[in-house]
């Protein structure tokens, strides 16, 4: 009984659950798409053992369903997340999140002098390393790593 | 190359580096040429470079092209608050070809992608500055016979320099060997090294000047800079290790050059400048050789 009362509290009827987030970029997540500022019953848990991780996070959002822009968006913090589309209390489709070969807007680049932070041009890059999300500017050719991403 | 910008060296062929050195040897050979006669070049330096501006705008008038431009972005419109979007599509509707130098990174890749004239990347802050690149190997060629198999040693700044780092590229693609001269401070890159690692081509490094100078093909000096030096004593006890002196040049091979992009402050002494084996004086001029060669590709004369 407890255990059913349990999972009538976290499923959702529709929406999407997305899981096998590292337990440190859980609020890096949340921030990356907005969450913080959705009216949509979102429910969340964070440091459930993983096996995959060590510790990940999963979030649960109501009558939400993203687009691809906005799932490459959260590929750079959480690159091996998986989201669950619910429907009718049913897993309906099964997304990957892949990091892309290269990715436009989304991030700062770390250069202070590179022209994407001086002008008003939409930033691009070129990842060099998908693994650990490290990206080549296209324009001042400098490196921003994971540790220096700043989101836009 | 006709018709498309030049950004960064690494985005030519090796044929097409090869195709603008033998132009720029023609040239050499013969020149006053009038082919640009109906040509406008704008030469834009939103910072000061005397020599860089000087060397393209003698490479347009050697070869008959008119210039329009400005040598400091002070008394622009710039200083107005203009875009260098804007900027970069008004000029555009002047001239035929667009030289700029921008303290900004990144300036001349997106300059290039809003202009709908070519852009040649005269500089853009610590990033890229190709003509320099060719004009060393042009310097480099017409000195040795040939870009092949060369021993090179890099002396100075060997972490911010982005001239050191721009021809350790270029000349990787001809097999050549490295020798980095450099303080602790200021050694070359990791990356660099990687690079060199993976094409197989062999590299050494020293902290000594004084070592090793008779195995050279090529000395290419750069300024070692009080600024990049977080403490001051480091500076003082490196500052005068990297001079090179005539009586250090005794026992180089015959056909070795010593190369600088200049402005030299003190890293050459004077007493070299008597040397035949200097070259930083005739390497300028080889600039302008350079520069009529890549402009004369781009603008479709040659």
């Amino acid at each position: 009984m407890v255990e059913k009362k349990q999972l009538s509290v976290s499923a959702i009827e529709n929406g999407t659950v997305i899981d096998h987030i590292p337990a440190q970029n859980l609020f890096k997540v949340i921030s990356i798409l907005g969450l913080d500022k959705f009216d949509n019953l979102i429910t969340f848990g964070t440091n459930m053992e993983s096996h995959r991780f060590g510790k990940k996070a999963i979030i649960k959002i109501a009558d939400k369903f993203f687009e691809r822009e906005e799932i490459n968006r959260i590929a750079l913090a959480a690159p091996l997340a998986k989201l669950n589309i619910i429907k009718n209390y049913a897993v309906v489709e099964k997304q990957v999140v892949e990091v892309p070969d290269s990715i436009t807007g989304i991030v700062k680049c770390v250069n202070p002098k590179c022209i994407t932070n001086v002008e008003a041009v939409k930033t691009k890059f070129q990842v060099i390393d998908k693994k650990n999300v490290s990206l080549k500017c296209h324009y001042c050719e400098k490196i921003t790593d994971q540790e220096h991403m700043v989101y836009l | 190359m006709k018709n498309k910008s030049l950004v960064a060296i690494n985005e030519l062929s090796k044929e097409e580096i090869i195709k603008i050195l033998d132009l720029a040897e023609e040239f050499e050979k013969n020149p006053v040429q009038n082919i640009m006669n109906k040509n406008v070049v704008a030469t834009l330096f939103f910072e000061p470079s005397t020599r860089t501006r000087l060397s393209f705008e003698s490479a347009v008038n050697r070869l008959g092209g008119k210039i329009i431009g400005f040598s400091e972005a002070a008394n622009t419109s710039v200083s107005k608050g203009e875009s260098l979007k804007d900027t970069i599509l008004t000029v555009a509707n002047y001239s035929d070809l667009i030289v700029m130098r921008h303290p900004i990174e990144g300036s001349a890749r997106y300059a290039s992608e809003v202009s709908p004239v070519p852009i040649i990347n005269a500089g853009d802050g610590a990033n890229q500055h190709p003509t320099q690149t060719l004009l060393d190997l042009y310097s480099i060629r017409k000195t040795q016979g040939t870009l092949q198999n060369l021993n090179i040693f890099l002396v100075g700044d060997l972490k911010y320099g982005r001239t050191v780092h721009s021809l350790l590229m270029a000349m990787s693609r001809f097999g050549a060997s490295f020798t980095f001269v450099a303080p602790k401070e200021l050694q070359m890159p990791n990356e660099y090294k990687m690079y060199l690692n993976e094409l197989g081509l062999k590299y050494t490094e020293q902290t000594d000047l004084n070592e090793n100078l008779e195995q050279a093909d090529i000395i290419y000096m750069t300024r070692v800079q009080r600024e990049r030096f977080s403490d001051p004593l480091e500076y003082e006890k490196v500052k005068n290790v990297y001079v090179l002196r005539n009586k250090m040049l005794a026992n180089t091979k015959p056909n070795m050059r010593v190369l600088h992009p200049l402005p030299r402050v003190n890293e050459i002494h004077t007493d070299v400048d008597e040397n035949p084996k200097a070259y930083y004086f005739p390497q300028a001029m080889n600039g302008v050789y350079t520069r009529m060669a890549i402009m004369a590709i781009i603008l479709g004369l040659k």
